[in-house]
């Protein structure tokens, strides 16, 4: 992928304090950490730590407010933002506490699907790059693992995050979620994990005798993407057959499901062969540590990819499809728009815009938006069903 | 809590012989041990009754290993074993009702509450002890009948109750075509929160509908364990803590400490006498003649790749660690091997870490412990470029059998190994290959030895081809129990620590943390 157009990673250092000024988007971050403040501590004892200049990484740093995280964002002005559990005291006073006391108790669930991981099956680039022809395997992801986490799981507050390169994250945001213990975690994360072992293992997905519901729903979504994907993006079969093996990718795939459809027949071929083909090359690769532990960190949203420029933004599930990766806005670009926008600073009843709303981030935050007010809606809902419960005594 | 105190039987010595337990405490043949036995027994049939529990405990273990739990030949020999003991009569079926009833659930009782006790004090000692309970609770509730089952649930206060038949349909309704569940008419379901059935959908056994499990009956046995094993973890975690008090009884205590030291593992874990024995360099060699296949394999790994991810370094950091590789020794391993592909700086920020963390020297400052095969088996399994796990369980049989066959071990030796190992026997499969490598058995003798750690692999190896006094590792093998330091005042001490904050321990439901927490609820 061509690094986006005018971002030089040297310059970061100069645009950052701008950005952590101007840029962030302070009040609904907060809104969503702070979780409408039940319980009380949610935000305050929340980890967060920064990766600054040359690699310097703290950890447990946490703030008793909006004001209190925004001043030292600005102060600091960190390259990369990771969220960590909710502990059980503030996290900047871990060394005061006992460490057998000082507990990660709650944490959104989180997933992180990582480009790097579908090395073997994808054919276009490799490592830290992705490009048009690979991202499908993102979008199948997404909607995999979004729909099995609404439908399966229950789950209704899901923010999908890319990760700025070649990443994208779910935070899990309900709150029987992050209530979640760590088998629970894991036996979710377990459930989602189709594709399994190691360097020595070639076949990769292996299908027992009756196909789970959950993996029926993943091989429909993936059956809508499988030819598009495979055959016009990545051209699997396109080496160069000695024989009459068709002409191409697609008349070598219709080959190869004929036989095996001719094989079944004839009881020559047992189990899901084209099926375990299509989950292997397509189904979300989970890297499932990091949904086990409560403690685990997680980078935050809205921040910015140092190596790519590019801010870290919600996605909308619904519209996935729509979501191109090169698009996303970077650091460099937003900066400049600050000053050539169009946008005027006021609104038509002549209140101040926030300036990230005046730049292409916009929708972005839209998006984070919306998710929130899905948040707070449950929550009110929750708050009445509860006073309802008291009224009947 | 009151568990701690409660669950002492009380010993006064007496020459009666036991009072009968009156039948509401335990009003199912099968229980889940959540109330403790008060009557007096005598110290006789105190130590009787440990001894024959304890010698079921290991028939279940052994068996669970060498065949597949559940399978008609685990139940057959496991009925055989257990029938050989004198606590026959409380976990099997009796046909014909002769003897007391309340007299045989006692003997049960008592003799949990007992091993309780004695294999409470270390992490390892109450995962091994959980672990067997819960398959010897499988193992006699899947003897029971329907009718037994439902009468378990009500004894218990369980409140599983299988779904409506409106409901019922609608679900089996989705279920219909060719996939997990069809054939399931006039199976019963139980809706249970998914957070209940952990291990079924963990495992895709269960259909799972926003948020809720649908367990088939033959499956309920699944969500009575996960009940049993977070009372019984929580149980034992409580008992450790109140052990202190026991102090003061002179009689109970040596025989406790006693009992726990027939606990057949090994502890690999701190060996300060053989640290500098073996160095960087002599790892190559050693590999090729001493190491396991798993460990081969990711010494080959990283040879190759000049990296190594996470869960490798983990595994193959600590059996290091154990074999007796010294801390800077062990650095500079890793940082020849891996500043072939990167810079010695890089290395330095991201994964010296990580090293001096296996050997106790960041983050919790923990010496951890080298896995077991057991834990290399079941816990986390290798992703995409990991080259953990064992190769018995984890790689494609074709390779495998390159693999073995490039060790020199023969044709028909590979088909025995490979035999083993399409029936799930990793261990067995990985001592056959012992033998053949080291040339001790041929193909088609059986198995002898057993091979539980890599590091017992390692040593036993150490063993043949030096010849057992010149070994350069000591032989002593410490085998973990608390008498040696008598009984520790504050019982966390003893406590056995694994790397936490990546892999958690599945196998104990507490997390460290979570111990913690009861600890100081305990303690305030």
């Amino acid at each position: 992928m061509p690094e986006t157009h005018n971002y030089d990673p040297n310059t970061l250092p100069d645009l950052l304090p701008l950005y952590y000024k101007r840029l962030f988007p302070y009040g609904p971050y907060y809104k969503w950490m702070n979780y409408g403040g039940v319980p009380k501590h949610y935000f305050t004892n929340r980890e967060f730590s920064f990766t600054l200049k040359d690699d310097v990484y703290i950890r447990y740093q946490s703030f008793s407010d909006q004001q209190d995280f925004e001043k030292e964002l600005q102060k600091k002005c960190p390259y990369k933002i990771d969220i960590g559990a909710v502990y059980s005291h503030r996290p900047k006073d871990h060394k005061t506490v006992k460490s057998s006391a000082f507990i990660a108790q709650e944490k959104e669930l989180v997933f992180d699907i990582d480009m790097t991981d579908y090395d073997d099956v994808r054919f276009c680039c490799s490592g830290a790059d992705i490009c048009s022809k690979c991202w499908p395997l993102m979008v199948i992801a997404v909607k995999i693992i979004d729909r099995a986490l609404r439908d399966d799981f229950g789950f209704e507050h899901l923010l999908w995050v890319y990760s700025g390169r070649r990443g994208i994250h779910c935070w899990v945001c309900d709150e029987g979620a992050r209530s979640l213990s760590t088998q629970g975690r894991s036996a979710v994360a377990e459930y989602l994990q189709v594709v399994k072992g190691g360097e020595n293992l070639v076949r990769k997905a292996v299908l027992p005798e009756k196909i789970h519901p959950s993996i029926r729903h993943s091989l429909q979504i993936i059956d809508k993407h499988f030819l598009e994907y495979a055959i016009k993006k990545q051209d699997l079969l396109s080496y160069d057959f000695v024989g009459k093996l068709g002409r191409d990718t697609a008349s070598r795939w219709a080959i190869l499901q004929k036989r095996l459809e001719e094989g079944r027949n004839m009881n020559l071929v047992k189990g899901y062969t084209e099926e375990e083909v299509k989950l292997q090359f397509c189904y979300p690769r989970l890297d499932i540590n990091v949904s086990k532990g409560i403690n685990h960190l997680l980078k935050s949203p809205f921040c910015i990819h140092p190596k790519s420029g590019k801010v870290c933004v919600p996605m909308d599930p619904k519209n996935i499809d729509d979501f191109d990766p090169m698009e996303v806005p970077t650091i460099s670009g937003l900066i400049e728009e600050l000053d050539t926008s169009t946008v005027p600073e006021t609104d038509t009843e002549g209140r101040r815009l926030k300036d990230y709303k005046r730049t292409s981030l916009k929708p972005y935050i839209e998006i984070f938006e919306s998710f929130l007010k899905g948040l707070e809606s449950s929550r009110k809902g929750k708050m009445i069903e509860q006073s309802d419960v008291k009224m009947e005594f | 809590m009151e568990f701690g105190t409660r669950s002492k039987p009380r010993s006064r010595v007496s020459n009666q012989s036991s009072v009968k337990a009156p039948d509401d405490k335990c009003p199912h043949k099968i229980q889940l041990y959540s109330v403790a036995p008060t009557d007096t027994i005598s110290l006789q049939e105190f130590e009787e009754l440990a001894v024959e529990r304890l010698k079921v405990l290991k028939a279940v273990e052994t068996i669970g290993i060498t065949h597949q739990k559940g399978s008609a030949k685990y139940c057959e020999l496991l009925e055989k074993e257990i029938g050989a003991t004198k606590l026959k009569d409380s976990f099997l079926k009796v046909n014909g009702i002769q003897g007391d009833e309340g007299e045989r659930r006692k003997r049960d009782q008592v003799s949990h509450f007992i091993l309780r006790l004695a294999y409470c004090r270390s992490e390892d000692l109450r995962r091994w002890f959980l672990t067997q309970e819960l398959d010897l609770f499988r193992f006699r509730f899947q003897q029971e009948d329907k009718e037994s089952h439902a009468q378990f649930l009500v004894s218990n206060n369980l409140k599983y109750r299988p779904v409506g038949k409106a409901e019922r349909e609608s679900i089996t309704s989705q279920l219909d075509g060719p996939d997990h569940f069809s054939n399931m008419d006039g199976v019963e379901f139980y809706k249970v929160p998914f957070t209940e059935a952990l291990d079924l959908v963990r495992n895709r056994k269960v259909f799972l509908q926003k948020g809720f499990a649908f367990v088939p009956q033959d499956d309920l046995v699944s969500i009575l364990l996960s009940v049993f094993r977070t009372q019984l973890s929580h149980a034992l975690t409580v008992t450790s803590r109140a052990l202190p008090s026991m102090e003061e009884d002179g009689r109970l205590l040596p025989m406790l400490s006693g009992l726990s030291k027939r606990y057949l593992g090994q502890d690999y874990s701190v060996r300060k006498t053989n640290v500098g024995a073996i160095t960087a360099d002599m790892i190559d060699m050693l590999s090729k003649k001493s190491f396991p296949l798993c460990m081969q394999n990711i010494h080959l790994a990283m040879k190759s790749n000049h990296h190594l991810r996470h869960g490798s370094r983990l595994q193959y950091g600590l059996f290091l660690k154990g074999i007796g590789l010294p801390l800077d020794e062990a650095l500079k391993l890793f940082r020849t091997e891996f500043t072939k592909s990167m810079d010695v700086d890089t290395f330095d920020k991201k994964y010296s870490y990580g090293i001096r963390y296996n050997y106790g020297k960041e983050g919790k400052k923990t010496d951890y412990t080298p896995f077991g095969c057991m834990k290399i088996i079941m816990n986390n399994p290798p992703a995409v470029g990991d080259a953990h796990g064992c190769p018995f369980r984890h790689f494609d049989t074709d390779f495998l059998k390159q693999r073995i066959s490039s060790s020199g071990v023969s044709k028909d030796g590979v088909e025995t190994i490979m035999k083993y190992t399409k029936g799930g026997h990793c261990q067995v499969a990985c001592a056959k290959y012992f033998e053949l490598v080291h040339g001790i058995s041929d193909s088609s003798s059986e198995v002898e030895m057993f091979i539980q750690h890599p590091n017992q692999y390692f040593e036993n190896s150490q063993k043949l081809i030096n010849g057992p006094g010149k070994t350069p590792t000591p032989r002593g093998v410490k085998i973990i129990n608390s008498s040696q330091n008598s009984i520790p005042s504050g019982s966390s001490a003893e406590v056995k620590q694994e790397p936490m904050d990546e892999d958690l321990d599945t196998d104990m439901g507490l997390t460290q943390e979570q111990l913690d927490t009861i600890d100081q609820d305990t303690s305030s």
